[in-house]
């Protein structure tokens, strides 16, 4: 795998963005926006985890195993919020037979 | 190439090859560090889904300004850790130890901000099990915020306090001239857990200060 080094310069943009995203997700969360708050919320955040992922910690020019180990460790977080979940919001649907 | 004999460990091939093993090592501890706070952020979403109101009222006796200003300065001290990492490659040792030493000086910033809050929160009786005396709507449930709060805070504090130990231990070492272009592994990797630690808060902000705002003026 070939070295990398990025630029200071590379690194002050992805920086100059992470600055207005932080700006932008504490002025839309004094909005009223109803249930979107959580959502516009989240998005702002994984956009900046990703900006971070990708450039500060060179996951985008890394090599293809590294990639793999970064993903599986995102999938798996998934993997404990999706199955938690779908257990949590279903529990009530069906009644528990002599109950 | 005098430095490589000493940097480069016999089972690897050539330099590429070994930095490229102790990345990937530290990616696969960084999984599981996703996965030790993955298992809080989880926790945090079950009760945030099951006491939605409760934890709205808790969430707002946090500061947004604070809460704001912690994440600018750890973003910041992201930078120049990253910042550090290109000196170290391209070989400028004063820069280096200079871009080091603003990643710590802003590291212990961003714990004495903290250190402010959980003084403050402890003063006003928010403080689980030590100063907690609340008396406003579901106490409880309020109080399992806290309890969240401070278990995910205080985690993300000792992998700062943790951080500012290698940093300052990197920049001793990168002070003393150990690392050059063709070896300069350790910093790289350091920056990698700076970098998470920043990632974490990247998404405690948002679920502790801000997402409740909007139901309280």
């Amino acid at each position: 795998m070939a070295e990398h080094i990025v630029t200071k310069k590379q690194y002050a943009y992805v920086f100059a963005i992470l600055l207005v995203l932080t700006l932008v997700t504490t002025v839309a969360g004094n909005m009223d926006l109803g249930p979107f708050n959580v959502v516009v919320a989240l998005v702002i955040a994984v956009i900046k985890a990703s900006l971070v992922v990708l450039f500060f910690m060179h996951v985008y020019w890394s090599t293809k195993l590294t990639r793999l180990v970064a993903v599986s460790g995102i999938a798996w977080l998934g993997l404990l919020l999706w199955l938690t979940m779908t257990d949590l919001i279903s529990r009530g649907w069906l009644g528990v037979p002599g109950k | 190439m005098a430095n490589h004999s000493l940097a480069l460990r016999h089972q690897f091939e050539d330099v590429a090859q070994q930095k490229d093993a102790s990345t990937l090592g530290m990616w696969i501890f960084l999984a599981t560090e996703i996965l030790f706070f993955g298992g809080m952020f989880c926790c945090y979403t079950v009760y945030r889904a099951s006491y939605p109101h409760a934890f709205g009222i808790a969430s707002n006796h946090l500061e947004v300004l604070w809460g704001a200003v912690s994440t600018v300065v750890l973003i910041c001290s992201s930078y120049f850790m990253a910042c550090s990492v290109n000196s170290a490659a391209t070989g400028h040792r004063k820069a280096l130890v200079g871009f080091l030493a603003l990643t710590i000086v802003l590291a212990v910033a961003f714990l004495v901000i903290e250190m402010s809050e959980w003084y403050l929160l402890y003063k006003e009786g928010l403080m689980p099990g030590v100063n907690f005396t609340y008396k406003g709507i579901d106490p409880g449930h309020v109080q399992l915020f806290f309890c969240m709060y401070f278990a995910m805070t205080g985690l993300h504090a000792s992998h700062v306090t943790i951080g500012i130990v290698i940093l300052v231990i990197l920049a001793f070492r990168a002070y003393a001239g150990v690392f050059t272009p063709a070896y300069y592994t350790p910093v790289e990797i350091s920056g990698l857990y700076w970098h998470f630690v920043d990632l974490v808060w990247i998404f405690l902000f948002p679920l502790y200060y801000l997402i409740a705002r909007h139901l309280q003026g």
